[in-house]
């Protein structure tokens, strides 16, 4: 492991976070605000990504790929949120795991019936591929330097929305007291259609971003929507800034560990052994940082309502 | 005798018609269908006492079921191989007899579901939720990485194990050891409801201010009747595993955790027989729409998405009405 | 004058806001104690530290003598607290006798027992049996909790604390909603309660505090400002002062 090796590594666990974030941002403002937790977000992220390699197949423009990706998550949540997601808002918690569970299989099923199970290619786009030469030497792709940006961004730009802006202002109000706000005359439907619709569009953004690094496929978006979970139990619900540490926390110790741990035992068991064991251990290592947190802070590192 | 003592039998009964006719009919394949259904409503036994009568969602309850798989599939496997588990500081032998292998499976899943319950139980709501889930998935990633027993491809036992007295090979005597096991479940979970310990447990569901105010500790009662929930759920594991004589990390995965959770709403949560009304409807859905749509779970999604939001009682309560007292 | 019920110096702030400021006083023996104050005054917050369900920043909570600050809220009611809550806290799905055998097998430790049916258990349907009786549901004891009037689910909270045969009562406005009639019969039913256990009373209604208490105890943002006995407190400038304002 030489130090250029672990630069790299460190920053790709950078990266993994900042796409951990757009997903985990989403879902910790719709729970904080609107008090629901929806497993379809990982449908979401999916959405965005099939429109992005659609739209990129068709038009050969990455940026254009983007936007429709944008655009056609934050459209299906915002219809998901006025057809579905409405009917939810006083339901209790198992209603609202059950029902987005159910549009888990309509999303993907449907994607499935419309583009068929081969996975779809998104390419990084020439502007952006490459590596770029960083200080000390380290070479380091482009685009992943481009998806760290790209997060670091939206957190700010999001810290800039809650604290300063009049939907920001609403937004932490609805955190604190829903009926209270709507009594003053917010209009709390718009307002949650809104919050749903950011949501689902960074989910999507992270989607189609994530799409160009691998490939784009029915399914893709579960596993990051439990990771997303991961994050938000580190983090704690309702909190941004909870969602970026964790994320951050999250995308390192995954990364990290599965490259240290391997020659960590290699150190004193013999060859194969040490791989396995290093990488069963280290696809436990972001449930057992979980698992810690838990115990010390049962409300995670930001949080205070569950 | 009440509505729903009705319903339960009738349902019983059929769960046992189907495969005694499909025995006299010669329609091996029918009575391998209704054994699924028996093995999956067991899977939903457990997790109704949890969720039903506990108000636990737990999204992760298929760790318990792939824990209970695994150690069927580890047991058997090593035994066809003539391979001891371990022979440091003693030897322990692989086995083929279903008995053993259920009671480890029990114990594993069992100790799962106490070290997940301990922590998860310490949160609630939303994080419950999503704690069980990733729990679900930290096994799912393990057993894909852990290359000793199949990994992603998972472990073929080839043949069905052992049980004392039995052909187990003969599919209607699978079906009776399994539907045996369903009713002895189902036996049992009924008097735990009635029994002080689901008494407080389904009150603390309603109110846990007011249990702990009457001097029950919640905590105790929940991660009790979670690490139940675990034993029977993983018992339905090692049987699943041995129907299919194959055991891979699917077990472990969200959709399974999933659809266990399906049957049992769709059977209606917290009612006794809830489960098997809503395993045998998950095994006719899936083999007559699957046969006719490959994209069958679309439907699903919809039938799922409907009770949810207009039929909260599932069947047994469309057809039983309101819980007894 | 044996306490039964002692708070010492209890403090609980949120942030710059003292709830709770050095809060002393005592339950004692066969008597009724009530707990007045303006709204705001920090009555709830009190009672979450003595029921074991808020930690207080500082000060003791002693039940007959033993420290129970460290203990939970199912500890402490083991140990003999009963406590009624403002918004009624009930099994809503269950029948009155379902929720009556939820205080009974707390306080027999019977909450794990696996087999029979909690139901057949005699002596434990007779507890709440009885005490359902007393307070007057007798006859509706297979009614679901929803399915009472708000005054019939003020009763049954009652109920479930009289299943307890506590030390001490805590109870957190009985009275609350309750029209004439009932607050006339909930008025017997405690008053003839103190003789078994000591209560400590929340309450508004202060009709009801006049015709019970032995004791009052007034609580003034987070303090408590007087106490003493009916008379006492109703000739008190400081509590004058806080309720009627300056000037009265």
């Amino acid at each position: 492991m030489t130090p250029i090796l672990l630069v790299e590594q460190i920053l790709n666990g950078i990266q993994s976070g900042m796409t951990l974030f757009l997903m985990a941002a989403g879902l910790t403002l719709v729970f904080g605000v609107m008090g629901l937790i929806n497993l379809a977000h990982g449908s979401l992220y999916m959405i965005g990504a099939f429109a992005a390699a659609a739209v990129a197949g068709a038009t050969g423009s990455f940026a254009l790929a983007l936007m429709a990706a944008l655009a056609a998550s934050a459209a299906a949540g915002a219809v998901v949120e006025r057809v579905v997601i409405r009917r939810l808002y006083d339901r209790d918690h198992l209603d609202q795991v059950l029902a987005t569970f159910a549009l888990i299989l309509v999303f993907s099923e449907g994607t499935r019936w419309l583009f068929g199970s081969f996975p779809l290619y998104l390419d990084i786009p020439d502007a952006l591929s490459g590596p770029v030469t960083l200080p000390g030497g380290i070479e380091y792709p482009r685009y992943r330097l481009a998806i760290i940006a790209i997060g670091a961004a939206v957190a700010a730009s999001l810290g800039l929305l809650i604290t300063r802006t009049r939907l920001g202002v609403r937004i932490r109000a609805g955190e604190n007291d829903r009926e209270m706000i709507a009594a003053l005359g917010v209009d709390i439907s718009r307002l949650y259609t809104v919050v749903f619709a950011l949501g689902a569009g960074l989910a999507g953004l992270a989607g189609a971003l994530v799409g160009a690094i691998r490939s784009v496929q029915v399914g893709m978006g579960e596993p990051v929507l439990i990771l997303a979970f991961v994050v938000i139990v580190i983090g704690g619900i309702g909190s941004i800034r909870g969602a970026l540490v964790g994320a951050l926390l999250v995308g390192m110790t995954d990364t990290l560990g599965g490259v240290l741990l391997p020659p960590f035992f290699g150190l004193f068991m013999e060859g194969s052994a040490a791989a396995s064991l290093g990488s069963s251990l280290a696809s436990m290592l972001i449930y057992v940082l979980m698992a810690g947190v838990l115990v010390v802070r049962p409300s995670g590192l930001y949080g205070g309502r569950a | 005798m009440t509505r729903e003592t009705l319903v339960n039998i009738a349902l019983a009964l059929l769960l046992l018609a189907v495969p005694l006719w499909a025995y006299t009919a010669d329609e091996p394949f029918i009575i391998t269908l209704a054994t699924r259904a028996a093995i999956l409503a067991l899977a939903g036994v457990g997790l109704n006492l949890a969720l039903g009568t506990g108000g636990l969602v737990s999204f992760g309850h298929a760790a318990f079921f792939g824990v209970g798989g695994y150690a069927m599939g580890i047991l058997a496997s090593h035994a066809q191989g003539y391979v001891p588990l371990m022979e440091w500081p003693f030897t322990v032998e692989g086995t083929k007899s279903m008995p053993v292998i259920w009671l480890v499976a029990m114990l594993s899943a069992g100790l799962a579901a106490l070290g997940i319950g301990a922590l998860s139980l310490r949160t609630s709501g939303v994080y419950f939720i999503m704690i069980t889930l990733a729990f679900g998935q930290m096994f799912y990633y393990f057993a894909i990485s852990w290359p000793a027993y199949g990994g992603e491809d998972g472990l073929s036992i080839y043949v069905r194990n052992g049980f004392p007295g039995l052909n187990t090979l003969d599919p209607i005597q699978f079906f009776a050891l399994a539907y045996a096991l369903l009713m002895l479940a189902l036996f049992a979970m009924g008097r735990l409801a009635r029994a002080p310990f689901g008494l407080a447990l389904n009150a603390a569901r309603q109110s846990t201010e007011r249990v702990e105010t009457g001097g029950i500790g919640v905590y105790r009662l929940r991660l009790t009747a979670f690490a139940v929930s675990g034993v029977v759920t993983g018992l339905a594991g090692a049987l699943f595993a041995d129907l299919n004589r194959f055991v891979s990390p699917t077990m472990f995965s969200w959709q399974t955790s999933g659809e266990i959770m399906v049957f049992v709403i769709l059977g209606g949560v917290g009612r006794l027989f809830g489960p098997v009304a809503g395993a045998m409807l998950f095994i006719v859905l899936e083999h007559m729409l699957g046969g006719v749509s490959e994209f069958w779970h679309i439907w699903l999604g919809a039938i799922l998405l409907f009770v949810v939001l207009f039929a909260r009682g599932g069947i047994v309560g469309a057809l039983a009405g309101r819980a007894d007292g | 004058m044996d306490s039964i019920l002692e708070v010492r110096g209890v403090s609980k702030s949120f942030g710059a806001l003292a709830a709770c400021d050095a809060v002393s006083l005592d339950l004692r023996a066969g008597e009724i104690h009530a707990l007045i104050g303006p709204n705001g005054a920090g009555k709830s917050t009190l009672i979450k530290q003595i029921a074991g369900s808020l930690a207080p920043d500082a000060g003791t909570v002693h039940l007959a003598g033993e420290d129970v600050t460290a203990l939970d809220v199912a500890a402490r009611a083991r140990r003999g607290l009963a406590r009624t809550f403002q918004v009624s806290a009930l099994a809503m799905e269950d029948t009155a006798l379902q929720n009556a055998m939820i205080g009974a097998l707390g306080a027999a430790g019977a909450a794990l027992r696996f087999w029979r049916p909690a139901l057949a258990d005699r002596e434990l349907r007779g507890v709440a049996e009885a005490a359902l009786s007393r307070v007057g549901l007798g006859d509706v004891t297979g009614m679901r909790a929803a399915a009472l009037s708000h005054g019939q689910r003020r009763q049954l909270e009652v109920a479930i604390a009289l299943t307890q045969v506590p030390k001490a009562y805590l109870m957190d406005e009985p009275m609350a909603g309750l029209g004439e009639t009932g607050s006339e019969e909930m008025t017997a039913l405690l008053g003839g309660l103190r003789s078994e256990a000591p209560i400590l009373l929340v309450e508004h209604d202060m009709r009801a505090v006049f015709a019970l208490a032995d004791r009052i105890s007034v609580l003034v943002y987070g303090r408590i400002v007087a106490t003493g006995t009916v008379d006492e407190i109703r000739a008190d400038p400081e509590v004058r002062r806080a309720y009627l304002g300056e000037g009265a």
